[in-house]
């Protein structure tokens, strides 16, 4: 680790000022920022923890129905939910209890791994990532590995998630990491079928749209079992060929539509 | 009835609640006053040339105390190998020389090249980033075919070749065996790859150099398996200290596995930084730096053949192996894959001809060494394998074709065709037993249960034999051991009749204190409370050889007892003085020194109070005192075997190896404490299906290791592992050790990869497809590939 200041304002409007700073780098539960310091391959000039904020953490459903999560939530808080079942039991598969009980759902999506469950989960909802200055819905939020919308210095607040009618995330562990090696997230609504998965693509978490054409259909696994995922786009590694990661794609699509019924 | 103290009894593990309660004392919790931190500036590189180590800048940084590079050690020795291999055309094998830093080339990534020593880490490892080194990238040597037959590019410019040695076990048998495999009615070969392990102790090593200028005594705390050969290594070879101004002291450890045997070249960097610079020196490993510097395991590419007749004899077996060294030979290296593995290719069979061929390569990669079974788990997984698939191609039930070939109970003491002789063992009787315990009558049932469920189940069987309790000196000695492998205790009787035990044998996890306490309670008659163990410091402890290979009980637990053996023999001197009899009519039983036929008595602690208050004691025949020590050279290995049975369900749409059972049947001799040998069983066979379906070190075509965290390379946890069932009723005792007691600490690492790979074919060879053979690890994308390109 090199050296930093460290701050942890109250405010929202104190961490974005303080944000301003040249090479400040907003600090959510740590759990992939402060590994990537000790290994010295980032070197902010701030810290500026999110944790003092009042409210960032809260969890609660609005008159629209939405499940509201504050940025700070931990995977932990969201884990005890019942609102919103699918989504719960994502965030109790992150990692391991000291994890999930640091870890946010705001460090999460900012930080956008190719790999992490939370893309899928908010973009398998079609949820809104609400900044200090906008919401943002998730289908322009993401934009390729560990790239999102946000701008320097803008932090998520809270996501705002709708709740379907059913809902699944299959996840199918990398065998060291145990996150994704490739995951997939089904939500049915009232209007249609999304489908998220996250670990496979090198441009990282994406909507299936062939899946959710067919699956609007009928909402059932067979109505995949046709369909085939392109491999080009795969990421391949020690883990798994792009092939494989292709074919987890439908395996796990297909997984999580019988266990959503 | 179970018994609660003493031999046979599960006494409940001492050390446990230090360790368990966070009081262990582990290198880095030491703090010497004054002590200065040492980060070390390694290669990123696998192959280099240093033209150039620029210090300037790096020396001015704030704190900065000393910067060391190779040529501060230019004229020191080398770290030495440990064994010599003699090449089957009878040249020595090559020796390149170790320098604890890098000088003129870096050889793999992580290599250290210089060494900073500053007032705090954070400034040391500041400065490591400010030194300027010009390091030119040469090509990598990474494939072991490919740097034997490259004889451009070397690892070591300065022995002509990347080949260490090409060993033949036994080079005069060759001939036999090869005509054995020409009139051989049916013939099973297989290539495979025993996958480099990277062993991953939980605590990651720690050394503290300290120099004393008053004396010129140094002071190493280090984490080592065996503090004496350490210091033998570092003094007489390395640094040129003399031993008796050398102690090296091994705490409490976090586990070794093998990879805190060897003597690194960071012990002698903060040995010589506290010298330069008059203060202690004190360096701490990070995770990144031990996936890049502990010695690694296993990697052996291997071609075996074996020969039967129609009926599944076994007529002969042929090996030819790669094993690689990696960069430098760490120093056990070269033994590893020869005698601790060409010796066992025999297994629990009749084989009459074996051959076995290894070649050593040097490679740009992290060295190798010995890891939990050393050789034997090599030897095991190519042999159980080949099994395996030549009784598939002669359609012969698993457990048949081994019970055909094992040597029988009456053939006993056994000579192999690779010059092993066992004592002692009943392979039979630990088959049967793993037939019963893992109920492999209901294998059926419950294969059909998961085929309803869409998963494919199989029965993996190995039955492994081992040589541990290393060693004879004499017969390793012959065999080119540098070193001998004795040990030795002291037991050092208190005035009130309790005890310590001082023993070569070093514990950093295995349980010693409870065991040997629980063997020297029970010859003495005494509470196991009474008697303290102590290991781990040069400047307490006999000079003993350490722990690996098996050893602690089956040697240094020999030593005890003889050493305890000579307690006795004392204190019944002491005894008959204060009873006024004859030494010869004292009985010593239960704890108390009677005159037979009479009711005199005295108990154990009467007579260790008069032994340090001798106030009318016949001083011509009788010392004061009572303390002895014992030196205890095995007559032979100790040979434990058993019967392991795994069972898998695979799920053939992602290749998923879930392990649902294993059960495992071994016979380690007489046994001392079952809860501790359970233990030892349970850890063993974790780390074996780690191997089989996890752990790899993997790297790309320059050397680039590709696992260097847990990110990417994969550790089981207790989810990954069934409830294990384990037994060791079966038991033949060890022959010719004082306890009848055989090594169990590797067994379980050895036995049982093999099972749960041979499980995994057997999955893969019902449901309509045919896989003949994985690689591990076998994970779920080997599993989906495999069975894609079966279909
Ligand atoms: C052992 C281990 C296992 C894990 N397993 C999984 C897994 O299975 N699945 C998974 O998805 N993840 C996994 N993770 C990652 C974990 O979920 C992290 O907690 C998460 O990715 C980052 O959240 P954080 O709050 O810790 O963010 P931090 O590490 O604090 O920050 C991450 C990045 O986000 C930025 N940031 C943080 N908060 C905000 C905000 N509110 N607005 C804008 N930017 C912000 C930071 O500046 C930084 O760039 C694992 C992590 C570990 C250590």
């Amino acid at each position: 680790m090199y050296n930093f200041d460290f701050v942890k304002p109250s405010t929202v409007d104190e961490a974005v000022a303080a944000l301003a700073d040249e090479d400040a780098q907003a600090l959510g539960g740590g759990q992939t920022l402060i590994p990537t310091l000790k290994q010295r391959l980032a070197m902010p000039s701030k810290l500026v923890s999110l944790k003092g904020i009042e409210g960032l953490d809260k969890i609660f459903v609005d008159r629209g129905g939405n499940l509201v999560i504050g940025a700070a939530a931990t995977h932990a808080q969201v884990a005890a939910t019942t609102d919103y079942p699918a989504l719960a039991s994502l965030a109790a598969r992150i990692g391991d209890p000291a994890v999930r009980n640091r870890g946010t759902i705001g460090g999460s999506l900012a930080n956008n791994d190719p790999s992490a469950c939370y893309p899928a989960g908010a973009l398998g909802s079609g949820a809104t990532i609400v900044t200090n200055g906008r919401s943002i819905e998730a289908d322009d939020f993401f934009e390729g590995l560990f790239e999102t919308a946000l701008e320097e210095g803008e932090i998520i607040t809270e996501v705002r998630f709708p709740i379907p009618e059913k809902a699944c995330y299959m996840k199918f562990i990398q065998p060291a990491s145990r996150f994704p090696l490739t995951a997939v997230f089904v939500a049915k609504f009232a209007d249609g079928v999304r489908v998220a998965v996250t670990g496979a693509s090198n441009d990282g978490v994406f909507r299936w749209s062939d899946a959710e054409a067919a699956l609007n259909t009928t909402f059932d696994a067979g109505s995949i079992s046709e369909l085939s995922v392109d491999a080009d786009d795969m990421i391949s590694d020690i883990h798994g060929s792009s092939e494989y990661r292709a074919h987890l794609v439908k395996v796990m699509t297909a997984r999580a539509v019988k266990a959503a019924l | 009835m179970p018994k609660d103290s003493g031999i046979g009894a599960s006494s409940k593990r001492r050390e446990d609640v230090r360790f368990l309660t966070g009081k262990g004392k582990y290198t880095a919790d030491i703090s010497v006053k004054d002590q200065t931190f040492a980060a070390f500036a390694r290669s990123s590189v696998a192959h280099g040339r240093i033209n150039s180590i620029d210090i300037a800048a790096a020396e001015a940084m704030p704190g900065v105390l000393a910067v060391l590079t190779g040529e501060d050690f230019a004229e020191v020795g080398g770290n030495p190998a440990g064994w010599l291999i003699t090449s089957r055309d009878g040249e020595p094998m090559k020796e390149p020389k170790r320098s604890p830093l890098a000088i003129g080339k870096v050889r793999h990534v992580g290599d250290a090249y210089a060494a900073v020593i500053a007032e705090t880490a954070a400034q040391a490892r500041d400065a490591v980033e400010a030194l300027d080194a010009d390091i030119e990238e040469l090509d990598a040597i990474v494939d072991m075919s490919e740097a034997i037959e490259n004889s451009d590019n070397l690892v070591h410019d300065e022995i002509g070749t990347n080949l260490c040695y090409d060993w033949g076990w036994i080079e005069d048998n060759k001939a036999a065996v090869d005509a054995a495999f020409e009139s051989a009615p049916h013939v099973t070969s297989l290539e495979l790859v025993n996958n480099r392990l990277s062993p991953n102790a939980m605590e990651p090593r720690v050394s503290i150099g300290d120099y004393d200028a008053s004396t010129g005594d140094y002071t190493l705390h280090t984490t080592s398996q065996n503090p004496h050969v350490t210091r033998l290594l570092i003094g007489a070879f390395v640094m040129g200290i003399p031993e008796n101004k050398l102690t090296v002291i091994a705490p409490d450890v976090g586990g070794g596995f093998g990879s805190k045997i060897y003597h690194y070249g960071e012990e002698a960097v903060v040995l010589a930084a506290s010298k330069k610079i008059n203060r202690p020196v004190k360096w701490v490993c990070d995770r990144s730096e031990a996936f890049v510097t502990d010695a690694h395991g296993r990697d052996h590419v291997t071609k075996i053949e074996l020969a039967t007749d129609k009926e599944g004899n076994f007529l002969a077996v042929r090996t030819e192996t790669q094993a690689n060294m990696g960069a430098y030979l760490s120093n056990f290296a070269t033994v590893t894959p020869t005698f601790l593995h060409g010796t066992l290719m025999a297994g629990p069979y009749k084989t009459p001809h074996v051959y076995v061929n290894v070649k050593a390569v040097f490679t740009n990669t992290v060295p190798v060494d010995a890891y939990r079974g050393a050789g034997r788990p090599e030897a095991t997984y190519s042999l159980e394998r080949v099994i395996d698939k030549c009784a598939r191609e002669l359609g012969i039930d698993q457990l048949e074709i081994r019970r055909k070939n094992f040597i029988q109970p009456d053939q006993f003491p056994y000579t192999t065709p690779v010059a092993l002789v066992y004592d002692t063992g009943d392979y039979d009787a630990t088959l049967d037993k793993v037939a019963e315990i893992g109920d492999l009558a209901g294998f059926a049932a419950r294969r059909e249960a998961s085929e309803a469920k869409g998963k494919l189940r199989g029965l993996g069987i190995s039955t492994w034999i081992e040589a541990c309790g290393i060693a004879p000196s004499a017969l390793v000695g012959q065999l080119g051991a540098r070193v001998g492998l004795f040990d030795a205790a002291t037991v050092r009787v208190n005035a009130t009749g309790s005890l310590a035990v001082m023993t070569g044998a070093h514990s950093h996890g295995q349980g010693h204190e409870t065991v040997f306490a629980q063997v020297v309670a029970e010859k003495l008659g005494i509470a196991e409370e009474q008697i303290e163990i102590v290991h781990g410091d040069t400047s307490k402890i006999p000079f003993g050889m350490g722990s690996y290979g098996s050893r602690s009980l089956a040697v240094c637990g020999s030593a005890i007892v003889r050493a305890t053996e000579k307690i006795i023999a004392k204190a019944t001197k002491i005894a008959a003085h204060m009873m006024e009899a004859d030494a010869a009519d004292v009985v010593f039983e239960n704890g108390n020194f009677t005159v037979a036929g009479t009711d005199k008595s005295k108990s154990f602690g009467d007579v260790a109070l008069c032994a340090y208050v001798p106030h009318n004691f016949p001083h011509e025949e009788l010392e004061p005192g009572l303390e002895e020590s014992a030196f205890y050279d095995p007559a032979n290995f100790t040979y434990p075997a058993g019967a392991y049975a795994c069972e898998v369900e695979v799920d053939p749409d992602t290749g998923e190896v879930d392990v649902v059972g294993f059960a495992a049947a071994d016979d380690f001799g007489n046994v001392i404490n079952p809860m501790v040998v359970n233990g030892q069983v349970h850890g063993g066979v974790g780390q074996g299906i780690g191997q089989a379906l996890m752990e790899c070190v993997v790297h790309d075509g320059n050397g680039q290791p590709l696992t260097g965290s847990y990110m990417d390379y994969a550790m089981p946890r207790a989810n990954d592992v069934p409830s294990y069932v384990v037994d060791h009723s079966c038991q033949t005792p060890c022959t010719h050790n004082p306890l009848g007691v055989k090594g169990c600490g590797e067994a379980g690492a050895i036995g049982s990869p093999p099972a749960v790979v041979n499980a995994v074919i057997d999955a893969l060879q019902s449901g309509g497809i045919n896989v003949t053979h994985v690689d591990m690890p076998v994970s779920p994308s080997r599993v989906w590939n495999a069975i894609q390109a079966a279909k």
